[in-house]
């Protein structure tokens, strides 16, 4: 055995430098996060702090802002899966209904440019567009009578999740239309051809047959959505909102990971930010046990 | 066929909705190109929609002034020739190793590779490792902790597997080894593999704003983003500030110094430029990138 090792030592020292750099930056990370258990130092470091069991975490639980950043980090998930998960997949049926070629790709094209855009560039249309003195969308409303005098729309809690969720619809639609466009491609043309001699229309086409050949594929990208949902948005949220610095859509906008941020980087409370973020990453890895575990029982597909 | 009312009926909703999409998807690349070409004045008065009403290029020569605008595009151009060249070359040349048959200890890489990929130590931990490996302020940080890329491992390893035995054979036979024959022999037949993955990797680098925020704090090391984000971040302020002051007309005669929006968003549209330049490149070629990486395992 030793000695094979050696001898493909060539093969070896292609590996072994990428698997020691994987250790360092995901593994040690994920033993650090025992500091969530520890009163952290930056000047004892890990060995040398202090053990103190399950305190941050209760602090964390008995937290005046707990309740709230639950519910924001509930909500913004549920809207995200309801409203922006199926969005591609509309798009995609959409898309296949396109008999012309070039008005397809055209809007394909298009499309796809928002997902190749940095959050800060987007974050930064988003908020030219609502601003109050140059904001197409005041002008665009004031014109149609829907408003009549601007609005301030980013200072404005109750608007705060339709702005995040049609932003995160607007930069991603196209791109993640991508797979179930494949899928849709790989259903096979001869049952469209059989369901038309049996006088099904186009709708029943779509309903009948053109969604059940994609529902494995929606089943995968569903649970693993499912595992990502607590993520709800992070940088998204954090550059609309001035890197959590605006108060006024902090009751609305503070999710656990904006949390983790302002506790533990710009307030430099490690452990506690850490119990935090390891309450989030428990949950996740719960929801997509369950979600894989239900997408098994119905029969269809799962991850494992 | 004769077609149908429902026919017709499809037809008008997914016509007019798909350029509804197309129209709404492209309307805010083209208002602040817009806005950067109108002057910085007139654009503070409002109503700049779809054509500008003082055209001027006085924005871009200005941010094209701007020593540390130009500064932050030369570190964000760094870091993204530097972190995208010596990230594909190290994964590529871990995939190759992952893809050879007789490697002792594949699966318990590959089990170790797996796991990263739905578990992750989360912010803090993060943080905190890159200030005791002494990474804070430095240009390395950009690069090191995202050198080797699982998805982009997977992917090259499935690309590598499905090149012929024969080729390899035959460069073994010549007395290449497997460090040899990667580089030699390899990597010259995986060009639109490389390609792909560069693009991806290229425009994340670009891209990326949220760890240069965290890690850095000097001022000349600041990538473009971070410098975008900031000056974005003063018009917001700005429009809370106008809300307060008394009058509208006797703030902005105070606040000389604020950034005009027109000069922010001449800046976006240095930061987006060479991304919709590459973006037909990529788009030849990233269908199926996505749809190599999407599958399992």
């Amino acid at each position: 055995m030793t000695r094979r090792f050696i001898q493909q030592w060539d093969l070896q020292i292609l590996v072994i430098p990428a698997i020691i750099m994987i250790f360092i930056f995901s593994y040690i990370p994920m033993w650090g996060v025992l500091t969530a258990f520890q009163d952290y130092s930056p000047a004892k470091g890990f060995l040398g702090s202090e053990w103190v069991g399950f305190k941050h975490f209760r602090m964390f639980f008995n937290a005046p802002e707990f309740w709230q950043i639950m519910r924001n980090t509930i909500v913004i998930s549920l809207l995200k899966l309801f409203i922006a998960f199926p969005a591609p997949i509309v798009l995609a049926l959409m898309l296949n209904e396109v008999k012309n070629a070039a008005f397809k790709r055209l809007v394909q094209t298009i499309s796809y440019l928002p997902h190749f855009i940095s959050w800060v560039i987007v974050s930064g249309f988003v908020i030219s567009l609502l601003s109050v003195d140059n904001g197409s969308v005041n002008i665009l409303m004031q014109k149609v009578n829907l408003i009549d005098e601007p609005v301030h729309w980013l200072s404005i809690p109750e608007y705060f999740w339709s702005i995040l969720i049609s932003t995160g619809i607007w930069k991603d639609i196209g791109f993640g239309a991508i797979v179930y466009l494949a899928a849709i491609a790989g259903v096979d043309p001869s049952m469209y051809e059989a369901a038309s001699i049996d006088g099904a229309g186009r709708f029943r086409q779509l309903v009948s047959i053109t969604i059940p050949s994609i529902a494995p594929v929606i089943i995968i990208f569903l649970i693993l959505q499912v595992g990502q949902i607590l993520n709800a948005g992070f940088e998204e949220i954090l550059l609309l909102t001035n890197q959590g610095q605006n108060v006024v859509l902090r009751p609305v906008a503070e999710t656990i990971d904006t949390y983790v941020y302002r506790v533990g980087i710009e307030n430099y409370r490690f452990s506690y930010a850490t119990a935090a973020g390891l309450f989030k990453s428990v949950i996740s890895v719960g929801l997509l046990v369950i979600a894989n575990k239900i997408a098994r029982k119905l029969g269809n597909s799962s991850l494992w | 066929m004769k077609r149908s009312l429902e026919d017709h009926f499809i037809d008008i909703v997914v016509y007019t909705f798909l350029f509804l999409l197309a129209v709404v998807t492209l309307y805010p690349f083209w208002n602040s190109l817009v806005i950067s070409f109108n002057s910085g004045n007139d654009t503070a008065a409002g109503g700049i929609t779809i054509w500008p009403r003082e055209f001027t290029m006085e924005n871009y020569k200005y941010v094209l002034k701007d020593v540390r605008l130009v500064n932050a595009f030369w570190i964000t151009v760094a870091r993204t020739v530097v972190g995208t060249f010596l990230s594909i070359m190290f994964t590529a040349m871990f995939a190759y190793g992952m893809s050879r048959r007789g490697l002792i200890g594949k699966k318990f890489y590959m089990i170790m590779c797996v796991i990263t990929m739905y578990f992750s130590g989360g912010l803090i931990p993060s943080y905190l490792l890159i200030k005791d490996l002494h990474l804070m302020n430095t240009f390395w940080v950009f690069v090191i902790p995202g050198l080797i890329s699982v998805w982009n491992m997977i992917i090259f390893r499935t690309f590598f597997m499905g090149l012929p035995d024969g080729l390899e054979e035959s460069a073994r036979i010549d007395g290449c080894n497997h460090i040899n024959t990667f580089f030699r022999i390899v990597l010259p037949v995986s060009g639109p593999v490389v390609a792909t993955l560069s693009l991806f990797t290229a425009v994340g680098h670009w891209n990326a704003w949220f760890d240069a925020s965290i890690y850095i704090s000097n001022q000349k090391l600041l990538p473009l983003q971070v410098l975008l984000n900031q000056t974005i971040q003063s018009i917001m302020t700005f429009e809370s500030a106008t809300q307060i002051s008394a009058t509208k007309q006797e703030f902005l005669q105070n606040a000389q110094s604020v950034t005009h929006k027109s000069i922010v968003m001449a800046t976006t549209m240095i930061a987006t430029i060479p991304i919709v330049m590459v973006y037909p490149f990529v788009q030849k070629y990233f269908v199926k990138g996505v749809l190599v990486g999407s599958l399992k395992e």
